[in-house]
């Protein structure tokens, strides 16, 4: 067997030329399958846009679009963290709680203290979800105990602790009469017609696509995703990028918390109650695979796009916004079941031209 | 030597491993959570003014009930390493189409039987995507979850159909005779057993386990792990559909967002009970136990009024300390291993 004693000796210089440039065009290959996949997703939101804009040519109006982007802001700041986080194999299932106690945490700081800058409004919801992040990252890279387990008990955990909050200080809502006006004009502020809010949400999908991407750090969050234990042989302190991505995530969905309250202004302590699964629902969609190692944060944030246009391109095109739940899960499935078949299509070719380089 | 009587060939192993075999470790993770479930129960009742009367208690089995009765097939699903997050859309969907039907003017007793194949088509197409086509059953289930939810909608709107005959209504919520046990306790005692014998007790069982250990393993043992897993999910469908039917009963109300975020729940008390999220471990003993401990502290709670919202700071922090205390107690038990750990770093490193 040439092939198997040429692949023993990773080091060997004589052998090594070939098996290298045989998995770089490999990569290369996935590379191309990754972009395949976003350009899909794209291809999938424009087809959607372009159907109901024939429905309804008054679908991509100015005001129309600003509340699309708005309404998608959230779900898209939320997604480019969970992708971190699921990209290790790990999955964040408290985000909506984070979110709600964030939301909740500024809008008391803003009651409170109507002269706070609206920066220091963001950094504190950032902090709080950071906090939120620390707790299950130490959890989950600590004790090592299931991801999945550890978020589902902060996802009540924090919920509960919002309520406690709320209750033990007698103030159940707020409402936008009592937030300042700068905090307000924050949440409809616009830059040359888009809304600060989206942009924000943008930023954060540039900012983390790109350390993604880029960033050894980030290429080590595939790593361990793709293979742990490769991972930790290999010298990446996976422990620490986990809880790091953890806490990344968590101050995200904190950012997401302030960004809720900036657009809705009205808050109870049930903000963001179920949205975990839409945000998981969005990455997955975007490409993200949920065994880790693949997907990225732009995919998601596409992900997140078309699902926040399914909800508002359905009532355009006529049909009943019930339908809305039921074209998600669909597209979900659908979704996967296109990678599944991608990712055992790249399998096949990759071993097809192993045989035929060796 | 009692050492060699209870494990047999301890061949030039200087450290057995401690109570590793999956038959050693599924009864104490049981019988942890029952004597706690036990001690909350004794103190409960002597604590808390009402806990102990029949009225409360007939309320507290009822909340569980349906609980209890999806957690049967979950549990084995979570056993063979899989899960399915969409038991609580397809109670839902289940109670959707009940209230449809029963609208139509069907008999209740065609529409259940009607629902029930319902829950096997659903639960049918959860196990395809997973056996069929490979897919990851945590990505399946949460598309399904959005799909069904979302069908139960289309099917039935905002609206609810209440209209159920009272006899049937009233046996859902009656009790058996003056004992405050409801009705539906009986029939989900027998399947309870059912399950437990099934799981505990038959081929099918160790074939769940080794499934969850080691699905190449379990394959190469001869078990056709694709055909089981297919069918669990039936299962899980069936089960689900009849919670949805009881669940629209007990509450004489049929709407498409009965038992939203229920799976949540059921998952909460799964773990609890010492079942692994990773499959190959846990029992049936500890899921009940673990179901009602978590109903039971929620009624406890509630009859002291502690804010209902709370409470759900007492479930998410019950859940993590159950998955964390072990890990905590297991690694203070093999502290041995540091010399080693150095030694394997040294060579890391060179």
């Amino acid at each position: 067997m040439s092939a198997s004693t040429a692949h023993r000796p990773p080091t060997g210089a004589t052998e090594a030329d070939a098996p290298e440039a045989r998995s770089r065009r490999g990569a290369a290959l996935a590379q191309r399958l990754v972009v395949v996949r976003e350009l899909g997703i794209l291809a999938a939101l424009v087809l959607l846009i372009g159907i109901t804009l024939i429905a309804n040519p008054r679908f991509l109006s100015g005001q129309n679009v600003r509340d699309l982007m708005l309404s998608a802001a959230v779900l898209v700041v939320l997604a480019a963290g969970q992708t971190m986080v699921i990209i290790t194999r790990n999955v964040d299932l408290s985000v909506g709680s984070v979110l709600g106690l964030s939301a909740y945490a500024v809008g008391t700081l803003l009651v409170d203290h109507p002269g706070t800058p609206v920066v220091v409004a963001v950094l504190a919801g950032m902090v709080v979800g950071a906090v939120c992040g620390l707790v299950n990252g130490a959890i989950v890279a600590v004790a090592k105990v299931p991801s999945l387990v550890v978020t589902l008990g902060t996802l009540y955990a924090i919920r509960g602790l919002t309520s406690l909050w709320a209750s033990s200080s007698d103030r159940l809502q707020i409402n936008a009469s009592d937030l300042p006006s700068s905090f307000k004009s924050f949440g409809g502020a616009r830059v040359l017609g888009i809304p600060v809010l989206f942009l924000i949400a943008v930023a954060v999908v540039l900012v983390v696509g790109y350390h993604l991407r880029s960033y050894r750090s980030g290429r080590e969050l595939y790593g361990i995703g793709s293979a742990p234990e490769a991972a930790r042989l290999s010298g990446i302190p996976v422990g620490r990028r986990v809880l790091t991505a953890f806490v990344l995530n968590g101050a995200l969905a904190g950012l997401a918390g302030v960004l809720y309250a900036a657009r809705f202004q009205t808050l109870d302590t049930t903000a963001g109650t179920g949205l975990e699964l839409n945000v998981v629902a969005a990455a997955v969609v975007g490409g993200v695979a949920i065994a880790g190692g693949t997907g990225s944060a732009w995919g998601a944030a596409l992900g997140a796009l078309l699902l926040t246009t399914i909800g508002t391109a359905l009532p355009q095109l006529g049909i009943n916004p019930f339908w809305r739940d039921a074209a998600v899960g669909a597209l979900i499935l659908a979704a996967i079941a296109l990678d599944r078949t991608l990712t055992l299509r790249l399998a096949a070719r990759l071993r097809g031209r192993n045989l035929r380089g060796s | 030597m009692a050492v060699d009587t209870s494990s047999a060939p301890v061949a030039g192993n200087a450290t057995p491993p401690p109570a590793r075999a999956p038959r050693g470790f599924t009864l104490p993770s049981g019988s942890v959570i029952s004597t706690f479930l036990v001690l909350f129960l004794v103190i409960a009742s002597f604590s808390v003014d009402g806990f102990a009367s029949t009225r409360n208690l007939g309320f507290l089995l009822l909340d569980v009930v349906v609980i209890a009765l999806i957690a049967l097939p979950l549990t084995l699903i979570v056993v063979t390493g899989e899960i399915d997050l969409s038991v609580a859309s397809m109670v839902g969907l289940s109670s959707a189409v009940m209230g449809k039907l029963w609208f139509a003017g069907l008999s209740l007793q065609l529409i259940i039987v009607l629902c029930l194949v319902l829950g096997a088509v659903l639960g049918a197409f959860n196990g395809l995507l997973v056996t069929w086509l490979g897919l990851p059953s945590l990505a399946v289930t949460i598309g399904t979850l959005a799909l069904y939810r979302g069908l139960a909608f289309v099917v039935l709107g905002d609206q609810a159909v209440a209209d159920f005959p009272r006899s049937w209504t009233t046996w859902a919520i009656s009790s058996l005779g003056n004992s405050g046990i409801p009705n539906a306790v009986l029939p989900l005692l027998v399947l309870v057993a059912v399950t437990a014998v099934l799981l505990h007790a038959t081929p099918i069982g160790r074939a769940l386990y080794a499934m969850g250990n080691s699905e190449d393993a379990a394959r190469f043992s001869g078990i056709d792990v694709a055909r089981m897993k297919f069918w669990l999910f039936v299962a899980s469908g069936v089960v689900s559909a009849l919670g949805g039917v009881f669940w629209t009963l007990r509450y004489g109300s049929a709407r498409a967002d009965n038992a939203t975020g229920l799976e949540l729940q059921v998952i909460a008390a799964i773990l609890l009970g010492g079942v692994s999220i990773f499959g190959g471990s846990g029992g049936l003993l500890g899921v009940m136990a673990g179901a009602l401990l978590l109903a039971s502290v929620r009624n406890a709670l509630q009859l002291v009024n502690v804010p209902s919202d709370v409470l759900n700071i007492v479930t998410g922090a019950l859940l993590i300390v159950a998955v964390v205390a072990p890990q905590v107690v297991a690694r203070l038990k093999t502290h041995r291993p540091p010399a080693r750990r150095s030694a394997g770093a040294q060579k890391g490193n060179p």
